[in-house]
This record gives structure tokens, C-alpha cells and sequence, in this order.
């Protein structure tokens, strides 16, 4: 262990504590400060009064926003969406990645259809074509226009393969020997092997899934079939506090800004409550892709 | 099996090979089904660009123009004004990103006391994880003529600015606010770099004598090169993404000027005012760049730094 001494050295590491503990606070700041505005009552939150410290305490604006039955569908379609579209997700990225993992003697024309992969991931039809596809198959306003035109992430179908190759051939080999079938090896021997790959594209799966706003504004032509964030977007972007059915006697007495600053907070939560599985695999999860020697 | 290890010659007979083998094409069938429908014909479907293309008619049956739509897409004093608009901010916003992840992880990499350097990532990484709606509405809210930091810009003694509806301010906010929400997370590469360097490269350079700075400048910096490259490299591919969602929630009319890029573009032309064709021939200019782009990103990136996706 190196020790330094010399003064400039230990002025060095003053300013470095404090200037990255002041980025840190800085990342989080705005966050508390819309906590602190949507705990607050109406005159302070509407004035600017509020900065990081809720004042004229008041819970009626997450009443407010919960108890809206336009948050509540939403909420429910995002839930739907989540749970939906991420497994068919991971059971996709599975079941493709096994088969391109293959050596082309193993898996007869594994080269061609790599490369039909790549292709897809590096060529985009754009947004106007997929529109077109997905309205001609029937799907707007839709459930399935939020799962199935992302059903098959082909990044993580890459990343997928590139683990399972890490596995040593001799297992799998000596399963096939004794009979087993692929399927058997892909179920016995390459999918517990994978748990940490797997948890960690589970969670980016998840995330992705429920960030996503814009697939819901151009699929969902009826408001009504909004997922949470494209909700989200109408009250906090367009500022439509009708959708949330806030009365104008209710603005008399809440802050239409207030009530904003809950619907973030809770459309931020289930982001947070993640937030610690998420740290702890999404670094694998990078050098999965990115620093791969 | 005997054919596998390379004992026998040449392959295996086919109707061997698929009693084995069957499952793996079960196995990806359904996914390739996917990607074929929701990829490839949307591929197919650019054939829009160089039609006066009506949904009723379909892909197939619309009238065909030949070039016509990009003739009149490259005449429109818009289309300059997207692309130009679409490189400003996309090339500031990876180069700043980039520069700033570099001196943020040299930075926490100096931190020594391990607790103080986790609670600062897990601080610096959160806002990647959030909508650039969530992120949005607060921006929204804090920038506002009497949001927060108009309050302070007022108590400090100056004019307050309307940060995200005027010209001057519109670019600045966007390349900020990406940088804020992104900086944190693109540490993350660079540190798993830092902790590969060798410890006793540092304290043999200490013991020669070298100081903390030379040392930054002479091991640390060097042994990072490989991934500075490699990112540089693969950045390369992006050059086109200024960052749709975040524009799409933050601009209006008023900032058009300085911050309509393509994809916001295409979206209202497109899907808010249904000139499909118009769009479609926008958005292939895009895809077809687009590619050449990543393609070109990722032979640097092998030639380079060694990198390979496959």
C-alpha cells in the first residue's frame, strides 16, 4: 500500500472526497427536492417556497394520485406488461442463444443465421415501417403491441451466446454421449451453469419494459391503454392533471405541482425498491458485453 | 458423435445428423420467426420511401416514385436544419460523456476508503435507471420560470432564463441533463479497467520516486488506453442518436430551431401528421447511415482494441 504524505497529496484527496460526494448529492437532489414538493401543501409548493424539506405536510397528494382509477389501470397494464413481456423475453434469448452457441458442425448452418441476427440488430427498418407492420397485424391499442415487436433483444441474445460458449464443451459432451437430448443439456446442464447472465438480462429486461413510454404513445391510439410511464407522460409532459381526475375545487386547496411531483415519486419507486439487485448484477452484466477479452 | 471428435471424415449423414440435432432448430424457430416479422419486413417495408404509399393500398400496391420524396426531403431548408441539429448534439453529448466518465473514474479511483467509493457509485448510477419521462417531468418542474433553479439564479442577482423554450439555452439543457443522468453509469467500464492495472506498477513507480500525479499520468492513464480506444471506436456508431425520448419530452415548437433532430422529426411528420412516405424516406436516410456507422464502429473496434460482439 502506497502511503502519501506531502501536502499537495493530502489537498488532493479534500478536494476529491468533497467534489465527488457533491456530484453524488447532485444526483440526487432533484429527486428529494420533487419528494419534498409533492409532500407539501398547495401555497408553498405552487409559490416555490419548497426546497428540500416538505412544508405544510401533506399526504392528500398521493391520495390523490392513487387513487385514481386512470393511474390504477395503467399501473396494472405496466404490471401485465412486465411480467409478460419479460419472460418471453428471457425464454427467447434462450432459446436462441443455445442453438447460435453451437460450432456450424454441431449446428448446421449456424453461420448463416448469426448473421441473420446481426443484421437485424445492426439494420433498422425504422420507425414508420415497424409502425405500419405492427398496425397491419391487427395489434394497436393492444397488449401485444408492447411485448411482441421487442420479444427477441438480439444484444442480449449475443451476450447470452457468448457466456454459454464460456462453458465447458467436455459437460455437455459427455450428457449428449449418454444420451441425452439438447433440450436436456440446455435444461440440466446450461441453465444453471447461467443464473448470474440470466438474473442480470432478467433485470435490463424488466427495466426496459417498464421505462418504456413510447411504444404505449404511438401503439395505444386510446388513452385508455396506456402503460404507466405514457400516462405518466400525459400528467407530467402534457400537464393533463384532468387524466388524473383532479377537480378544479380540488386545485383550490392541493398544487397541481404537488400532485406531479407524486406521480413521479411513485412511478420512481419500484425503479428504487430493484435498485439494489440491479447494482449488484448490472456490473457483471457490462462486463459481459463490454469488456469481453 | 464420432464425426464431432473428428475420428471419422467428412459429415455425417443427414438424417443422423437431424434425429440429434432437430431440437436446436426448434429452438430457435420461434425467436427467428420474430425477428423475421418484426425486423425484416419493416425492412421491407422502406420500399414506402420511394412510393406515394397509402395504407389502404399496402406495400405492395402503392404507387411507386422513384426518388421523388427524397428530392423533395433534400429541398426542404428542414432537412439541414435536422441534421445539422441531430450531429451538434449528438457528438457533444459522446464526447462529453466519454471525457467526463474518464475523470470520474480516475477520480473515485483515487478514493482509497472502499465504503465512501460504493455509496458514491450507488448514488451516480441511479439516474440511468430512470424514464427520460420521470426525468422529464422533474426537469420540467426544476426549470420552470419559478422552479428551483430559477429561484437560485434570481437569488444569486440575475435574470432568470427560460432554460428549455429558448434558442440559446434548448441545446445546452439537453447535452447537461444527458450528461447528468449518464455520466455516472458510463464509469462503470472504465473503473473495471482501472482495478485490472496492477498494484505493483504503482508502488514500484513509488518507490522510483514518482509522485501521485505522474503516476496518473504515466500507469494509470496508459493502462486505461485499450478500453478509451475501444469506446472511442464504438461511440463512433452513435453519431446519428441524439437521444429521441429525451428531446421528444423536452422540446417544443419554440426550440425547433436548435433542437429538432431527425427522429422527432420523422415522429411528427410520420405518425402526427401521416405523410408516411415523406417519413419512411427520412427515417431509411437515417437507417442506412445509421449502419454504415455502427459497421465502420465495429471493424475500429477490432482493428483497434481487439473487440468483437461475435
Amino acid at each position: 500500500m502506497i502511503r502519501e504524505n506531502s501536502l499537495s497529496s493530502r489537498l488532493f484527496d479534500v478536494s476529491n472526497h468533497l467534489f465527488l460526494a457533491g456530484f453524488a448529492l447532485l444526483c440526487l437532489l432533484p429527486l428529494i427536492h420533487i419528494f419534498a414538493v409533492s409532500l407539501s401543501g398547495r401555497g408553498p409548493a405552487n409559490g416555490g417556497f419548497v426546497s428540500f424539506w416538505p412544508l405544510d405536510f401533506t399526504l392528500e397528494n398521493y391520495d390523490q394520485v392513487i387513487g385514481s382509477s386512470v393511474f390504477l389501470r395503467s399501473l396494472f397494464i405496466s404490471f401485465q406488461r412486465v411480467v409478460l413481456g419479460v419472460s418471453l423475453n428471457m425464454t427467447l434469448i434462450v432459446l436462441c442463444a443455445y442453438p447460435l452457441s453451437k460450432s456450424p458442425l454441431v449446428f448446421r448452418g449456424r453461420s448463416v443465421l448469426i448473421w441473420v441476427f446481426v443484421f437485424a440488430m445492426l439494420f433498422d427498418g425504422g420507425l414508420i415501417p415497424t409502425f405500419l407492420v405492427v398496425r397491419s397485424l391487427g395489434l394497436l391499442n393492444k397488449l401485444g403491441a408492447l411485448i411482441l415487436p421487442g420479444a427477441v433483444p438480439i444484444f442480449s441474445v449475443i451476450l447470452m451466446m457468448n457466456f454459454f460458449r464460456e462453458i465447458p464443451r467436455e459437460l455437455e459432451e459427455s450428457a449428449l454421449i449418454d444420451g441425452a437430448s439438447h433440450w436436456k443439456v440446455l435444461w440440466h446442464i446450461y441453465l444453471p451453469l447461467s443464473l448470474p447472465a440470466i438474473a442480470t438480462l432478467t433485470l435490463f429486461a424488466a427495466v426496459g419494459h417498464w421505462n418504456n413510454w413510447f411504444d404505449g404513445l404511438i401503439y395505444m391510439t386510446d388513452s385508455n391503454n396506456y402503460p404507466m410511464q405514457t400516462y405518466l407522460r400525459t400528467v407530467v409532459v402534457e400537464l393533463d392533471l384532468t387524466r388524473v381526475g383532479v377537480t378544479p375545487q380540488e386545485l383550490l386547496r392541493l398544487s397541481d405541482r404537488a400532485i406531479r411531483g407524486a406521480q413521479i415519486i411513485v412511478a420512481t419507486v419500484p425503479i428504487l425498491v430493484v435498485y439494489p439487485f440491479l447494482q449488484r448484477y448490472f456490473i457483471s452484466g457490462i462486463r459481459l458485453g463490454a469488456v469481453k477479452e | 458423435m464420432l464425426y464431432r471428435a473428428g475420428l471419422v471424415k467428412g459429415q455425417e449423414p443427414l438424417r443422423a445428423y437431424l434425429r440429434r440435432s432437430w431440437p436446436l432448430y426448434a429452438m430457435i424457430l420461434p425467436g427467428l420467426l420474430f425477428i423475421l416479422l418484426f425486423r425484416y419486413l419493416p425492412m421491407y417495408g422502406v420500399v414506402i420511401a420511394f412510393q406515394d404509399f397509402s395504407p389502404a393500398r399496402g406495400f405492395a400496391a402503392s404507387r411507386w416514385v422513384g426518388l421523388d420524396n427524397f428530392d423533395f426531403l433534400f429541398s426542404l431548408p428542414e432537412f439541414n436544419r435536422i441534421l445539422g441539429n441531430t450531429l451538434i448534439i449528438a457528438v457533444l453529448k459522446l464526447a462529453l460523456d466519454q471525457l467526463g466518465a474518464i475523470a470520474l473514474a480516475l477520480l473515485i479511483n483515487e478514493a482509497r476508503n472502499l465504503v465512501f467509493r460504493r455509496s458514491i457509485q450507488t448514488l451516480i448510477y441511479l439516474p440511468h435507471f430512470l424514464s427520460w419521462i420521470v426525468l422529464g417531468g422533474i426537469l420540467l418542474d426544476i426549470l420552470s420560470p419559478f422552479g428551483i433553479v430559477n429561484n437560485l439564479v434570481r437569488a444569486l442577482g440575475h435574470e432568470p432564463q427560460l432554460f428549455l423554450g429558448s434558442n440559446d439555452w434548448f441545446r445546452i439543457t439537453v447535452i447537461g441533463s444527458s450528461l447528468w443522468k449518464g455520466v455516472g453509469f458510463s464509469t462503470i467500464v472504465y473503473l473495471a479497467a482501472l482495478t485490472a492495472i496492477s498494484p505493483t506498477l504503482q508502488e514500484a513507480a513509488a518507490i522510483d520516486g514518482a509522485g501521485r500525479f505522474r503516476r496518473i499520468w504515466h500507469i494509470t492513464l496508459p493502462g486505461i488506453r485499450p478500453t478509451v480506444v475501444l469506446l472511442a471506436a464504438l461511440s463512433l456508431g452513435d453519431v446519428l442518436q441524439a437521444g429521441f425520448e429525451q428531446i421528444l419530452t423536452l422540446y417544443s415548437p419554440a426550440v425547433y430551431r436548435t433542437g429538432d433532430i431527425i427522429d422527432t422529426y420523422v415522429y411528427r411528420v410520420g405518425l402526427v401528421s401521416a405523410q408516411y412516405s415523406l417519413a419512411g424516406a427520412v427515417g431509411l436516410f437515417k437507417s442506412v447511415i445509421g449502419f454504415f456507422l455502427i459497421v465502420a464502429s465495429y471493424w475500429l473496434a477490432d482493428r483497434y482494441a481487439g473487440y468483437r460482439i461475435l
